[in-house]
């Protein structure tokens, strides 16, 4: 006679036997896509849920820099403040069209990879302009630090200074990551029969727009800081 | 097993022996990479812990080989005091980062999380592939410090400023050593948050058709819940890795105050703030624990489980502490700087949430204690550690009821009283989840079973030996002796002397211990017996698939789940268990007691 020491912690139903409908299988379910064009459901939670919990990484790490700027700041008298260079507000006007300017992008890919009327020429150019606009607001911010510089304003030369140019090169080289991420979207795009998966795309637009969102962000801490 | 139709993997099976072995992109691949840097790294720090504990209990020893090491560091084999330093740094170094948040953590998590959440691999699996390269160049780095002119940094592996931050002036290692440092654990960070990212989007999107969140095993809760900890803890480190090296490298002063006079030089800073490093480090130090021990409590909540064949009085409470104990880990980092000079009011502020994370790990405590009441326990190697770590997470906990408390922490926290503490419920009690992963899964991993009479023997040495060492550290520390000192012939701590060499002989044997582990280790991998499929009846999905899994781990099919992860004690098709992917419905058979 078989017996137990215990009842299970709880009992499955004969209906929740017969259907597991919980957990993600569902989508993954699908058929694969085979071949031809892409489809524009083809998304993965996957990507979207990792940009968002790289994205709380980057948060995260940008809040330990404004604490630590904080405590320096009120620690300590030796704070010299200085005007932001002009360039800065030139080089947010930059990045913020280049995000408005991948938001018509995307639409155009995603038209285009549904067979629309947007022809891929026209979606690519798009693309196109948003990592033109990319490289000219990391040539904004160098032009930025290029003007302190002839202030006499240098890495070491004060904690203000130290923190300025912290934040803003920190701030470009998680932009120039953004546009790494916006080459392998024009690259997997750059034929009309294209590899390009739209969740890519959606994933890296993620990214590009909270890169704007943590420089306006930047940029008032450091106005008002600094 | 039952599974869905059949899909297309992220990436094609590996054809090279580059792609196949080196810079794979598969998930167990990456996990075995894992473990192996952490063995590595574990056997550098023992033989570091080794000479350390030698040279404690006899200062005039000399250490054969050591000169080697660093011949200005031990002329003719002899710690110099600073050397003693630079070797205590380099230990908690690579145990910490290395072997504790590695091993349990990036090694197993990387190996069976997929597995267990019914996944074919991880949903990024370059950025896996790219964590691990991290880690190791990380790993590299750290290395790399003891072959550097001076050697490693002195500064200890919490690296306190200013000495930290001086540079070259503040003693041996503190220039290019403690840069190296610096950067190898900036790097580190960077592995540890890409591993993170793969671990939460495979736990949230990658589960199988069936598996509710609540029907995940507790070993991917646990893993998953370090992952959120250490999504927010190392990205707060590493920013204070990079504050530190601008100190060194760019002349900033960010942690180094005005007028410090170091060797009568006057330091060219200003301004900068000590304490400031301190919060940044342990706002990432103290959850840095719950990284280490947080998976260990998942493995061997498995482990038990399937041992006691029976499921705990509550998964879903232990689910809830677990998650809790991860939520006020952030809020307790202060109890660690009650010495610092802070306000009476802020360290009871971090003392409350101190004793208020107790609650839960004492309920998890109580619910394995609670269900192991009656069981009828398979008495296996896996299950002796799994035992182990509850005896030693209990007993390192109890001395954290003390520290807890500022006026008490205050006498004690120079004191070996508090190197006994964070040994036996960190370190020692993750290296006990450790092995009782490892003896568990390793004829999954390899297929291949562990030698049991040798596994059996490593946990006695091992566990007794624990004791041994670490139990009279406490007595030291009530009895004054500080720690971080190099020697103790003097004054009041002469007379501990005895205690010191009855430490380091037990540190000798049960580090040897160690060696029978590694034996059986390599040796089963060779030569071991067969192992079948589900040696050990678990129901979880590793056990539904071939010992080593395939490529795709389910044979080009998902698997569909229709169960709880641990349906014991019941009467199935198979025996007393149901797997987690079986479509049977279960019978209960009450207990006629």
């Amino acid at each position: 006679m078989a017996t137990t020491v215990h009842e299970p912690s709880r009992i499955e139903s004969p209906r929740r036997t017969e259907r597991p409908s919980s957990g993600n299988g569902g989508w993954r379910a699908r058929p694969p896509v085979t071949g031809g064009l892409p489809s524009v459901d083809d998304s993965s939670p996957a990507s979207r849920t990792g940009v968002w919990v790289g994205l709380a990484a980057i948060t995260m790490t940008f809040a330990a820099f404004t604490s630590a700027m904080i405590v320096r700041q009120g620690g300590s008298n030796d704070w010299q403040h200085f005007t932001l260079p002009s360039m800065l507000y030139v080089s947010t006007a930059v990045l913020l069209v280049s995000s408005a300017v991948l938001e018509v992008a995307r639409k155009r890919v995603a038209a285009c990879l549904k067979g629309g009327q947007t022809s891929h020429a026209n979606a690519s150019s798009w693309l196109w302009l948003t990592m033109g606009l990319g490289w000219l607001f990391v040539a904004c911010q160098y032009l930025a630090w290029l003007s302190l510089r002839a202030e006499g304003m240098y890495l070491a030369t004060n904690p203000s200074s130290s923190f300025f140019y912290l934040f803003t090169g920190l701030h470009a080289v998680h932009v120039i990551g953004g546009l790494a991420g916006l080459a392998l979207v024009i690259w997997r795009f750059r034929k009309p029969l294209s590899t390009l998966r739209i969740s890519t795309l959606s994933t890296v637009s993620y990214y590009w727009h909270f890169m704007a969102v943590l420089w306006i962000y930047l940029l008032l801490l450091l106005w008002m800081r600094v | 097993m039952d599974s869905t139709s059949a899909q297309v993997h992220y990436h094609a099976p590996p054809t090279s022996f580059l792609r196949k072995y080196i810079f794979s992109l598969d998930h167990k691949v990456i996990g075995e990479q894992y473990y192996m840097l952490a063995l590595v790294a574990v056997y550098i720090g023992l033989v570091l812990s080794w000479i350390m504990r030698i040279h404690l209990a006899w200062p005039a020893f000399h250490i054969p080989g050591v000169e080697f090491l660093s011949k200005t560091g031990a002329p003719g084999g002899v710690l110099t005091p600073e050397y003693y330093l630079q070797l205590m740094t380099m230990h908690g170094t690579i145990m910490v980062f290395f072997v504790l948040t590695t091993a349990p953590f990036a090694g197993f998590g990387n190996y069976f999380l997929p597995i267990q959440v019914g996944a074919e691999d991880m949903p990024f699996p370059h950025i896996n592939m790219m964590s691990f390269w991290v880690t190791f160049v990380a790993f590299c780095f750290s290395i790399a410090a003891f072959f550097v002119p001076q050697g490693p940094p002195l500064s200890g592996w919490t690296a306190y400023a200013p000495l930290s931050a001086l540079g070259a002036v503040a003693g041996p290692g503190q220039g290019t050593g403690q840069v190296f440092w610096a950067i190898s654990i900036g790097i580190f960070c960077i592995g540890q948050l890409l591993g993170a990212l793969n671990f939460i989007s495979t736990t949230l999107d990658m589960r199988c058709q069936g598996m509710s969140l609540m029907r995940l095993p507790l070993s991917v809760w646990a893993w998953f819940i370090t992952s959120c900890i250490g999504l927010t803890a190392f990205a707060v480190l590493m920013p204070a890795c990079i504050l530190l090296i601008l100190d060194h490298v760019a002349g900033t002063s960010f942690f180094i105050p005005s007028g410090l006079v170091v060797n009568d030089q006057l330091q060219p800073h200003a301004g900068g703030s000590t304490l400031l490093w301190q919060h940044l480090f342990w706002f990432f130090g103290h959850p840095e624990v719950y990284i280490a021990i947080v998976p260990a409590m998942g493995v061997v909540s498995h482990v038990l489980i399937t041992n006691m064949r029976r499921p705990l009085l509550s998964h879903r409470v232990i689910i809830y502490s677990m998650v809790a104990i991860a939520f006020l880990s952030y809020m307790v980092y202060g109890h660690h700087m009650f010495v610092s000079g802070m306000n009476p009011f802020s360290s009871i502020v971090f003392s409350f949430p101190t004793l208020a994370i107790t609650i839960p790990a004492t309920i998890i405590v109580l619910i394995w204690i609670g269900s192991l009441y009656g069981s009828k326990l398979r008495v296996n190697t896996a299950s002796l550690f799994a035992l182990g770590f509850i005896s030693m997470f209990v007993s390192g906990g109890i001395s954290g009821f003390f520290l807890a408390q500022p006026s008490i922490d205050i006498m004690l926290h120079g004191t070996y009283f508090v190197v006994g503490h964070f040994h036996l419920v960190m370190a020692v009690a993750a290296l006990f989840g450790i092995f009782a992963g490892t003896y568990f899964w390793f004829s999954k991993v390899t297929g291949r079973m562990m030698n049991e009479v040798l596994g059996k023997i490593h946990f006695l040495f091992t566990f007794v030996g624990a004791y041994c060492i670490f139990m009279p550290f406490h007595y030291l520390g009530m009895a004054g002796n500080i720690r971080r000192y190099q020697a103790f012939v003097d004054d009041f701590m002469a007379p501990l002397m005895p205690i010191h060499k009855f430490i380091t002989i037990a540190a000798l044997i049960t580090g040897a211990a160690q060696l029978v582990f590694l034996y059986n280790l390599i040796h089963s991998r060779f030569w071991g017996k067969p192992a079948p499929q589900n040696p050990w009846e678990g129901t979880s999905l590793e056990w539904s698939i071939p010992s080593p899994p395939p490529f795709d781990n389910f044979g080009g099919k998902l698997p569909v789940v229709y169960h709880d992860p641990y349906q014991y004690g019941i009467e199935g098709a198979t025996g007393d268990y149901v797997m987690q992917d079986s479509p049977e419905q279960i019978n209960v058979v009450r207990d006629e007691r």
